[in-house]
């Protein structure tokens, strides 16, 4: 079975394949990020997989081509080298108007560039999470139609196929230099199959993917340390935006172990709110603009109809996920059961998704975003919830499933909600927001965390009130504008966070308890390390170390995922992860503007003065 | 003839027809889309091609009910089953006839001997439509028998 590290990823704003080094893609989830999967030999052997490279043994390289999502492997052979290059077709909504272009497609070309090589294709779709296909036929110059319901996918190549009995589709043949050979595989369920034609179409359909990322990604702002793996990083997370509703998915797996053969094993193809000022503050520091404003009317859109309660996490179009359920028949990765789909957490209380989403809100009008008026009163209902439910216990940031208790996390997150309403309140975004209880509030919400939450003894914040245990979300007090990260607090905060939870390198594990023996140092908490740093926490070369030594965790074309094994540092869990790169590129940007001598990001941004005739919307 | 009644009934039947198979489609039942089919014709945008499509569809099931309309008149009665047995007819000319024909009027569909080629790249509809789904005669046939047993129960002649 490929290792987790070992796969790279392509998509289109839409769903997300995983392409292991061995030219096989091992997870396809078709039409969208949380459909059922097509390709799932990711966590099961017999769970379909769609592999392209040479019949003999070979040497690997990969790469993606410079600032795009088409990914590059290259087999050298000792009779000659092949290079296969994986794609899902993006164009341009003016193509989209000039060409008839399918819904979903992934396209694959294999060009033999030196020598000859004996190029091999075995097709192995099993949909709905590894059953066979209700029908393989072969429809002759209409390609290899593999009926799944309504659903249709259609493989069409140059390369000759059969269909054997057990329903794979194998195809074989010698390419000499300068040969090319293509795969296309098109999905259609809402009408019509568009079946495109191979050569010249596809040659110039891959033309048109490769200038639609380098497009995008030539508007991104930013220049400072190890900036391929920012780009890199950006190029990532717009993988997994699904462009119809603006959502960001946490990850496109579902069950990749936190530790293998163990049961952290999470269904992650869904959108959490927490992640929204993280992931909304990189993208308007790197200039992603329509994608943060995307993202944040997404969330005011996805948690109107639940409004003042907010769920913990959506689908991508704002409705529950799916019960989390077991999937017998799947193996799990490497034998880690269970393999689990949708996810119970969505059940859970966690109070720090307001101060999330009133910060990534905050964040958007900072950037020049308006309100209208049912956004201005969500906001408020939201403030005046907080207030109602600040004191209470909830599961937290890590959703553990052993409980509530009275996490200092949350605390802070729901300081944070209420000050950054106040600050809207001060600049005449929310003229009707109720001050007087909002301050009230945050200033008993403040003395609590500065008492019940600090330990004397250790020198340190601690996870839970008047508790002892540290957890690397109190690195993040800075980021929030809770404390200063130069302050005397903070330093003792972060030495016992290093003492107790490091794991050498810049890593960090989360935090450390029964209900996560064995887990990977975390990948956004690692990087929080080198943000506090960056911050003022610790010189400008301290963190620049720190930042540099967790980059070369990536796997060789620069993804993250959730966690890393600090004994291989090798990647551990959902893959690639949203978390871990936002972690990144907040991390870089904090880093390159303390470099620079420029002052923070500010954590509490001052929103502009509304215009008097300037348009209501979120927009 | 009366042509209020037809103006009325045609587009109510037009409208119902439109309906149950955009409800086929919704519900997984079959692939086939006729706005898109019909709107392709006229430009590869998908978007764009649903929406012309829609109203080309709406005026044809308009024009066809012409049809029905002669026959309610030439008869000196409209009821329900006889227009539901046109609406029969009719979904079997479509299908057996004019799906195998539409490759060779439609600029962007590929024909079943040649595959696909730069401009035509629409999959084609097949003997009864079946590469849209196995289920897809059912359901232009539900849809073209309650469009015929609406004119037929509502005309007044």
């Amino acid at each position: 079975m490929t290792p987790i590290h070992d796969y790279a990823a392509i998509g289109d704003g839409r769903t997300v394949a995983l392409v292991g080094r061995d030219g096989s893609i091992d997870w396809l989830c078709w039409p969208r990020f949380d459909s059922p999967s097509l390709f799932g030999a990711l966590l099961d052997a017999r769970g379909g997989a769609w592999r392209l490279a040479p019949a003999a043994a070979s040497r690997v390289t990969r790469r993606y081509v410079d600032k795009t999502n088409v990914l590059e492997t290259r087999f050298d052979t000792d009779t000659g080298t092949l290079v296969v290059t994986d794609l899902m077709p993006v164009a341009s909504e003016e193509d989209k108007h000039r060409l008839l272009l399918p819904d979903h497609e992934i396209l694959r070309a294999g060009t033999c560039v030196g020598g000859e090589v004996d190029v091999e294709m075995r097709f192995s779709p099993r949909p709905h999470y590894g059953r066979r296909p209700d029908r393989v036929r072969d429809a002759g110059p209409h390609g290899i139609r593999v009926e799944m319901g309504a659903g249709l996918l259609v493989l069409r190549s140059d390369l000759p196929l059969e269909i054997t009995a057990d329903g794979e589709v194998r195809g074989r043949a010698r390419l000499r230099t300068g040969d090319t050979a293509y795969a296309s595989l098109t999905f259609a369920d809402d009408g019509p199959a568009v079946l495109p034609p191979l050569g010249e179409w596809s040659r110039a359909a891959i033309a048109r993917s490769v200038a639609w990322w380098q497009d995008w990604a030539s508007r991104l702002r930013y220049e400072g340390p190890r900036r391929e793996m920012v780009v890199r990083s950006a190029l990532a997370l717009k993988l997994l935006v699904y462009a119809p509703s603006g959502a960001v998915v946490a990850a496109p797996t579902t069950s990749l172990p936190e530790r293998v053969g163990g049961d952290l094993n999470w269904d992650y193809r869904f959108c959490w709110l927490r992640d929204a000022a993280f992931t909304v503050r990189a993208l308007f520091a790197l200039g992603c603009a329509p994608e943060a404003q995307g993202f944040v009317d997404w969330l005011l859109h996805a948690t109107r109809l639940t409004q003042p309660e907010l769920r913990i996490l959506y689908d991508v179009y704002g409705n529950a996920p799916a019960d989390e359920r077991i999937l017998e028949g799947f193996a799990g990765y490497q034998g880690s059961q269970p393999v689990r789909i949708g996810n119970a957490s969505a059940g859970q209380r966690q109070l720090d998704v307001y101060g999330e989403v009133i910060d990534a809100v905050a964040h958007f009008v900072g950037a020049g975003g308006t309100l209208d008026r049912e956004t201005r009163r969500a906001l408020c209902a939201f403030g005046e919830y907080v207030c109602r439910h600040w004191q209470e216990p909830d599961e937290g940031i890590w959703e553990p499933r052993s409980g509530a208790a009275h996490n200092t996390h949350s605390r802070v997150l729901c300081w944070t909600a209420l000050d950054r309403l106040l600050q809207l309140h001060a600049h005449g975004h929310l003229d009707r927001a109720p001050a007087a209880q909002f301050l009230e509030h945050r200033e008993r919400i403040r003395r609590e965390v500065e008492t019940r939450a600090w330990h004397p003894g250790l020198g340190s914040y601690v996870a839970q009130l008047d508790g002892d245990r540290l957890d690397a979300t109190l690195l993040l007090l800075p980021w929030y504008g809770f404390e200063d990260a130069g302050s005397e607090r903070m330093h003792g905060t972060y030495a016992r966070v290093r003492e107790a939870l490091g794991a050498g390198e810049g890593l960090l594990y989360r935090y450390r308890t029964e209900d996560s023996p064995g887990e990977g140092a975390f990948g956004i908490c690692s990087f929080w390390g080198a943000e506090h740093l960056a911050l003022g926490g610790g010189t400008p070369e301290e963190a620049r170390d720190v930042f540099e030594g967790l980059c070369g965790y990536a796997n060789d074309v620069g993804l993250f995922a959730e966690e890393i094994d600090p004994a291989t540092g090798k990647a551990l869990g959902n893959f690639p992860q949203a978390f871990t790169h936002v972690g990144l590129i907040s991390a870089a940007v904090s880093l390159a503007r303390r470099l620079e001598g420029a002052p923070p990001l500010d954590r509490r941004p001052s929103p502009p003065e509304p215009e008097a005739d300037q348009p209501e919307g979120h927009r | 003839m009366n042509w209020g009644s037809w103006l009325l009934w045609g587009f109510v039947a037009t409208v119902v027809l439109t309906t149950i198979m955009a409800g086929s489609q919704g519900l997984r039942l079959t692939r086939m889309s006729i706005p898109y089919m019909l709107g392709a014709m006229f430009t590869p945008s998908r978007d764009r091609a649903k929406l012309i499509g829609l109203g080309v569809h709406l005026m044809n099931g308009w024009m066809f009910s012409l049809l029905y309309v002669a026959a309610f008149t030439q008869w000196g009665m409209a009821t329900w089953w006889a227009g539901g047995a046109i609406g029969l007819v009719h979904a079997a000319f479509v299908l057996t006839v004019g799906m195998p024909l539409l490759p060779g009027m439609h600029p962007r569909m590929a024909s079943e001997q040649q595959g696909p080629t730069v401009m035509a790249q629409l999959e084609p509809p097949g003997f009864l439509a079946l590469n849209y789904g196995y289920q897809t005669p059912v359901s232009v046939l539900v849809a073209h028998v309650a469009y015929g047993m609406i004119l037929g129960a509502f005309y007044v002649p």
